[in-house]
C-alpha cells in the first residue's frame, strides 16, 4: 500500500502522466514485453476478484491482437457482476480508485497498481482511448464507454458513452491498445495465464494469441474458493503512514474507541494500557494525533502483549485442488509423480496471518538437465519476475535436494531435474521486496514455513524414487529368474548330460520377495483380471490381499467380496505361483487395480501397498531388504527419525 | 592340440555352472579385472600382466546372467567348429548368435568382449577357440623370406622384397609356427611405422635396402598378429625392433602396447609384447630439437597425457620426462612433419641420427 499513498501524495504536486513516466519501472511497464504481461495481469486479477466477490464461477476470455509494429490490442472479458454505469469511468479512468485500500483481506488486487494504470499506459503509448463494455444483470442493455484519463487532474475524460446491445447476461470487457511486444515462453502472457489456471482451478480461461491460436484452460472444479473475510489490522502489523491515514479518516471520537474498533485483538483494557504507555489521553480525538504522538502509539503497540490475529480469514487453495490444477495444466507432460500437496497451518508474521502451500510434480517429459521450474504465487497470483530475490527461491536453494534425489551442485542453489515446484503464499498482507510486487520478501517466519512444506515434498519424492528404483531392479531380476536362469540350467544340463537342476533355492536367493502383478483382458465393458502371486522367498507365506478396483461392478471372483473391494486369504508355498481372478462389468478403460496387503512385512512384497491404516509400516519399507547393498546408489540412510524430525 | 584343451577348459566352466546351480548357489564366473589399476610387471616374462584383482560376474545381475548363458552357447558352437574343422570370424559369431534366443548378442562389441573374457578366464587364445578377427592387412617390406601354409595346405615361399608389390607382404591373422615360418633374412633391424604415408616414404626412398631394415606398417594401434610377428622376428631372428610414430599421446600408447603389453590383452602379453623394442620418435624433445611444425594439444590429448603419467607402463624416467615436456610445450607433431626439411630428410638425416644413437645402425 505504500505506493498508493506515495502516489496520492504526489498527485497534488505533479500530473499523473509525469508521475507515470518517472515511475514506469516501479509500476512494471519497463519493457515492451513486460508491459503487455502486466496489463493482462491487472485485467485478469480484477476479473477474477470481481467474479469471486459475486460468487460467480469465473469465465475469462483473453485475446491479444496485433494492430501495428509493436502495437497490440489487449482484450479481457469476464462473466462477473459488471460495473454500474456511473462507476465505469471511475474504475477505469482514475488512478487508485477502488475499495481495497485499508481492507485487510487476502485479495489479488492487493498487488499491482490497478487497471486504470493500464488505461493510462495505453493512452500514453498509443494515443488511443480505452474501450469498456459492461453489463449488470438488472439492466437490459450494456454500456460502452470510450475514455482517457485527464492527466492533469487525474480524472476520467469520457469520449463516448452509449448503451449497446450485448449478448451477455452480465460481465465486463476491457480493450486497451498499447505499445507492446508479444512473446511466448518464459515471462509471457501465456505463462502468466497458464500459472493462473493452475492455482485457480475453478476458473475457465480462454486465450487467443495474435496468430489466432486458441488455448482453453478448462475449469476442473465447480467449487468456488470460500469467500475471504475482511479483518481489521493487527497492531503488530501496521505501518506509520497507514496508521496516520486510519486515524485521520476514522469516525470514532476517542482514541481508545479508535483502537478497540479499528484494530483486531485490542480490548478496552489493552487500549488504555497503550494510551498510558504512549503518554496520551484515551479520550483525545484520534484525528488530531501528531506525527510524534502516532509514533509513540506504534511504539506502545510493540510493548503490549496481544493475541495473534485471527487466521480463518485466509483461503488456501487446498491440497486436492492444487493437485487437480497441476494435473490439468501440466498433464500433457505426463509426469510420473504428483506429490501430495502440502497446505501448512496458518501462521503469523508481524501481526499478519499467512499460510503456505506447496506442490510438486516429477518425471515424464520434463527436462532432466535443466534447473527445476519454480512456480511462485502470492494470493493466487503468479509471480513471473525477480525469481532470484524471492523468499520462495531462497528457501528452495537453501535445501539440500540431493538427499531427495535431485541434482544440486554443492547441495545448494536451484536443483536440477525433471521437476516443477509450486509454492503459494496467501496472506492479508504479502510482504513484497519492492513496490513492483514481483517477489516476496525474506521474512523468517514465512521462509521457515516454506522450507517445512518443501521438505515434506522432498520426502515424498525420495519415497517415490526409492520405490521406483526397487521395482525396476526387481523386474530385472524377475526376468533373470523367469527367463535367463531356466535357460542356463537347461543348457548347462545339456552340455554335461545330466538332469536339469531344481532352481527354487537359487530363485529365492536372487529375489527374496513376494511378487504381485496382474493381467487385464476384456471386451464390451467386461474386464477379467488375473492376479498372479509369486512367492520368491524361501519360506511359505501367509497374508491377506485386498484388491481395490477404481471402477466397474464386481461380477464374479474367487475371493470374498467386501464393501467395495475384494479380499483373499493367501497361503503360498516357497518359490511357487498362485493365481486369483475377478471379473468386472461396466469397466471399459480399466487400467490398474490397487492392491493392498495385511499381515505381512510390506517390505517383502512388490506390487502391493500396506493397508492405508498401516501407514507407519511403510517407513521400514525403505530400509533396503536387498542384500546387495553395493548397488544402492544413494548411501544416505533414510530413517524414521528423518521422516519426523522436521515436522513440528 | 591346443583347441581340444581349450574346449576341455570351456567344458569345465559349464560343469562348474551346472554344479553351482545343483548346489542351490547363484551361478557366477570370476575373471581378472581388465583395467589400468590391475596390471603388474612380470619380472620373469619382462611384460605387463593382469594383477590379482578379480571381478565376479553373477547371474544375480542381468549382465552376468547373459554372460553365463552366452558362454554356454559359445562352448557348444566351438565344439561344433572343432568337430567340422572350421573357424569363424568374430563377426560371423555375432551373426550366428541370432539363433541363440535369449543369448543373442546385441552388438558386435558384446561378442568381441566375451571372446576376450573367455581368453582371460581359460588362459587360451581365441585362435584356440577357432575364432579370428577380420583381416587387418598390416604389411611388410624387406629382405626376409617367409614360408606360409596357403589355404590348400601347401607351403608357399615369399621374399618380402622381391616377391611383393608396393604394398608389401600382408600379414595373415594367424602367424603361429604351424602357419608361418621364417626361412631366411638379411637385415639388421625391424622398424614398425605408424602411418601409411611414412611407410610409403621409406619404401620410395629405398630405406629397406640402404639401411638393411625390415619395414613393417603397423597401421595405428597394431592388430594382435602384427604384434605377434614383431615379437617372433625379434626373438627368433634376433633382430632389434624399433617403433617410429607420430609425436602425440596416442602414439605413445601404440608403442606401449607393442613393447610393454596392451591393457586389454594383458592376459597374453607374453605372446604379444616385445620388451626390447625401442622408440625412435617423434618425442617431445624431437619437436624442439628438430624444430618441427606442430599442432596444439587439445583437451583430450592433455587428459591422455595425464592418464599416462599414472599408467604403470610409462613409469620410467624417459617417458615421464617426455610426457611432462609435451604437456609443457602443449604441442604435438606428425611423423610427416619432417618433410619440412625435404623428402629425403627422414631417411638421410633423422632416422640415421636416431638409430645410430640407439646403436641399431652403424
Amino acid at each position: 500500500m505504500g505506493i498508493a499513498h506515495e502516489m496520492a501524495k504526489k498527485q497534488r504536486e505533479i500530473s499523473v502522466a509525469e508521475f507515470f513516466e518517472k515511475n514506469r519501472h516501479i509500476l512494471g511497464f519497463d519493457s515492451l514485453t513486460k508491459s503487455l504481461v502486466v496489463s493482462v495481469k491487472e485485467a485478469v486479477d480484477n476479473a477474477l476478484d470481481a467474479c469471486e466477490e459475486a460468487r460467480i464461477l469465473p469465465e475469462i476470455y483473453v485475446e491479444i491482437q496485433q494492430v501495428g509494429k509493436d502495437e497490440y490490442r489487449m482484450i479481457v472479458e469476464d462473466n462477473g457482476p459488471g460495473i454500474v454505469r456511473k462507476n465505469i469511468p471511475l474504475v477505469f479512468g482514475k488512478l487508485l480508485y477502488g475499495s481495497r485500500f485499508h481492507a485487510m483481506r487476502q485479495s489479488r488486487g492487493q498487488q499491482g497498481i490497478g487497471i486504470s494504470a493500464v488505461v493510462l499506459y495505453g493512452q500514453l503509448s498509443s494515443g488511443k482511448p480505452a474501450r469498456i463494455i459492461s453489463k449488470i444483470k438488472e439492466d437490459e442493455v450494456a454500456y460502452e464507454v470510450l475514455l482517457t484519463i485527464n492527466t492533469k487532474k487525474n480524472e476520467p475524460k469520457i469520449i463516448k458513452e452509449e448503451p449497446i446491445i450485448w449478448d451477455r447476461e452480465q460481465g465486463t470487457r476491457v480493450e486497451v491498445v498499447m505499445r507492446a511486444r508479444y512473446t511466448r515462453g518464459k515471462q509471457s502472457v501465456y505463462e502468466y495465464l497458464q500459472q493462473t489456471a493452475i492455482v485457480n482451478p475453478h476458473a475457465q480461461i480462454t486465450f487467443v494469441e495474435p496468430d489466432g491460436k486458441k488455448t482453453v484452460f478448462k475449469r476442473v472444479t465447480q467449487e468456488l474458493p470460500p469467500p475471504v473475510r475482511e479483518i481489521k489490522p493487527h497492531p503488530h502489523g501496521i505501518e506509520l503512514g497507514e496508521f496516520i491515514n486510519m486515524a485521520r479518516s476514522t469516525k470514532t471520537y476517542r482514541l481508545t474507541s479508535f483502537l478497540t474498533t479499528e484494530f483486531s485483538r485490542v480490548s478496552p483494557k489493552i487500549a488504555e494500557k497503550i494510551c498510558k504507555l504512549a503518554y496520551l489521553y484515551g479520550d483525545m480525538r484520534p484525528q488530531e494525533l501528531s506525527l510524534s504522538e502516532a509514533k509513540r502509539i506504534l511504539d506502545a503497540f510493540s510493548k503490549v502483549k496481544l493475541m495473534a490475529p485471527p487466521t480463518d480469514c485466509l483461503s488456501p487453495i487446498g491440497e486436492t485442488l492444487i493437485k487437480k490444477g497441476l494435473k490439468n495444466v501440466l498433464g500433457s507432460l505426463r509426469p510420473g509423480f504428483y506429490a501430495q500437496p502440502i497446505t501448512r497451518e496458518p501462521k503469523v508474521y508481524g501481526g499478519n496471518p499467512f499460510i503456505v502451500e506447496a506442490g510438486m510434480v516429477y518425471g515424464g517429459e520434463l527436462p532432466k538437465d535443466q534447473p527445476v521450474r519454480i512456480l511462485r504465487f502470492a494470493n493466487r497470483v503468479p509471480l513471473l519476475y525477480q525469481q532470484g530475490a524471492d523468499v520462495i527461491t531462497k528457501a528452495i536453494s537453501n535445501i539440500d535436494w540431493r538427499r531427495y534425489g535431485l541434482e544440486q551442485r554443492g547441495g545448494e542453489g536451484i536443483p536440477v531435474g525433471p521437476a516443477v515446484i509450486l509454492v503459494h503464499v496467501a496472506s492479508t498482507r504479502v510482504p513484497f521486496t519492492s513496490e513492483a510486487k514481483e517477489a516476496i520478501a525474506e521474512v523468517p517466519e514465512i521462509r521457515e514455513e516454506i522450507e517445512l512444506a518443501l521438505k515434506a515434498l522432498g520426502r515424498q519424492l525420495k519415497m517415490y524414487r526409492v520405490k521406483k528404483e526397487r521395482k525396476k531392479k526387481l523386474s530385472e531380476k524377475f526376468f533373470i529368474v523367469s527367463k535367463i536362469l531356466p535357460e542356463i540350467a537347461r543348457k548347462s544340463a545339456e552340455i554335461v548330460e545330466k538332469p536339469v537342476p531344481r532352481l527354487e533355492p537359487v530363485i529365492s536367493k536372487i529375489m527374496n520377495v513376494i511378487w504381485i502383478d496382474e493381467e487385464i483382458t476384456g471386451r464390451d465393458g467386461y474386464v477379467d483380471i488375473r492376479v498372479r502371486i509369486a512367492n520368491f522367498t524361501e519360506k511359505p507365506q501367509k497374508f491377506t490381499l485386498y484388491a481395490d478396483y477404481p471402477l466397474g461392478n464386481i461380477v464374479e471372483t474367487d475371493g470374498s467380496i467386501e464393501d467395495d473391494y475384494i479380499k483373499w486369504e493367501i497361503v503360498i508355498d516357497p518359490v511357487s505361483y498362485q493365481y486369483h481372478s475377478f471379473t468386472l462389468s461396466e469397466a471399459s478403460g480399466y487400467t490398474e487395480t490397487n492392491y493392498y496387503i495385511d499381515g505381512i512385512n510390506p517390505s517383502k512384497v512388490i506390487g502391493a501397498e500396506p493397508l492405508p491404516g498401516d501407514w507407519r509400516i511403510k517407513i521400514d519399507f525403505v530400509e533396503s531388504i536387498d542384500e546387495e547393498s553395493e548397488d544402492v546408489e544413494e548411501n544416505e540412510e533414510y530413517t524414521e527419525d528423518e521422516v519426523i524430525d522436521d515436522e513440528q | 592340440m591346443s583347441s581340444d584343451e581349450a574346449l576341455k577348459k570351456l567344458y569345465e566352466i559349464a560343469e562348474d555352472i551346472y554344479e553351482q546351480l545343483a548346489r542351490g548357489e547363484i551361478p557366477k564366473m570370476q575373471l581378472a579385472a581388465r583395467h589400468k589399476g590391475n596390471i603388474v610387471f612380470d619380472n620373469s616374462l619382462g611384460v605387463w600382466k593382469y594383477g590379482n584383482s578379480k571381478i565376479t560376474r553373477s547371474a544375480k545381475k542381468l549382465d552376468g546372467g547373459y554372460m553365463i548363458l552366452r558362454t554356454l552357447y559359445i562352448m557348444e558352437f566351438i565344439k561344433e567348429m572343432i568337430k567340422n574343422n572350421k573357424s569363424s570370424t568374430l563377426r560371423e559369431m555375432y551373426y550366428i548368435s541370432e539363433g541363440w534366443g535369449l543369448a543373442k548378442f546385441h552388438s558386435q562389441d558384446e561378442s568381441n568382449k566375451l571372446a576376450e573374457d573367455l581368453e582371460v578366464i581359460t588362459g587360451y587364445m581365441r585362435e584356440d577357440f577357432k575364432l579370428r578377427p577380420e583381416e587387418d592387412g598390416a604389411s611388410i617390406i624387406g629382405n626376409i623370406t617367409i614360408e606360409e601354409i596357403n589355404r590348400k595346405g601347401k607351403p608357399m615361399r615369399i621374399n618380402c622384397r622381391d616377391d611383393v608389390g608396393d604394398s608389401g607382404y600382408l600379414i595373415p591373422y594367424n602367424v603361429e609356427k604351424d602357419k608361418l615360418r621364417f626361412i631366411d633374412v638379411d637385415a639388421d633391424f625391424v622398424i614398425g611405422i605408424e602411418t601409411g604415408g611414412m611407410f610409403d616414404r621409406l619404401v620410395e626412398n629405398g630405406f629397406d635396402e640402404k639401411a638393411r631394415a625390415i619395414l613393417v606398417h603397423i597401421k595405428g594401434q597394431p592388430a594382435r598378429s602384427t604384434r605377434r610377428l614383431l615379437k617372433r622376428m625379434n626373438e627368433e631372428l634376433g633382430l632389434p625392433v624399433v617403433i617410429f610414430t607420430d609425436g602425440d599421446p596416442w602414439s605413445f600408447r601404440i608403442f606401449a602396447s607393442i613393447a610393454y603389453g596392451a591393457i586389454k590383452t594383458a592376459h597374453i602379453s607374453e605372446y604379444l609384447a616385445t620388451p626390447t623394442a625401442e622408440f625412435v620418435g617423434i618425442t617431445a624433445s624431437d619437436i624442439l630439437n628438430y624444430d618441427l611444425p606442430t599442432d596444439k594439444l587439445n583437451d583430450r590429448d592433455i587428459a591422455a597425457l595425464e592418464a599416462e603419467l599414472k599408467d604403470p607402463r610409462f613409469n620410467t624416467p624417459f617417458w615421464h620426462e617426455e610426457i611432462r615436456l609435451m604437456l609443457d610445450i602443449k604441442k604435438k607433431a606428425e611423423q610427416q612433419a619432417l618433410a619440412k626439411y625435404g623428402l629425403d630428410y627422414v631417411t638421410e638425416t633423422y632416422l640415421p641420427e636416431k638409430l645410430t644413437e640407439l646403436g641399431v645402425m652403424r
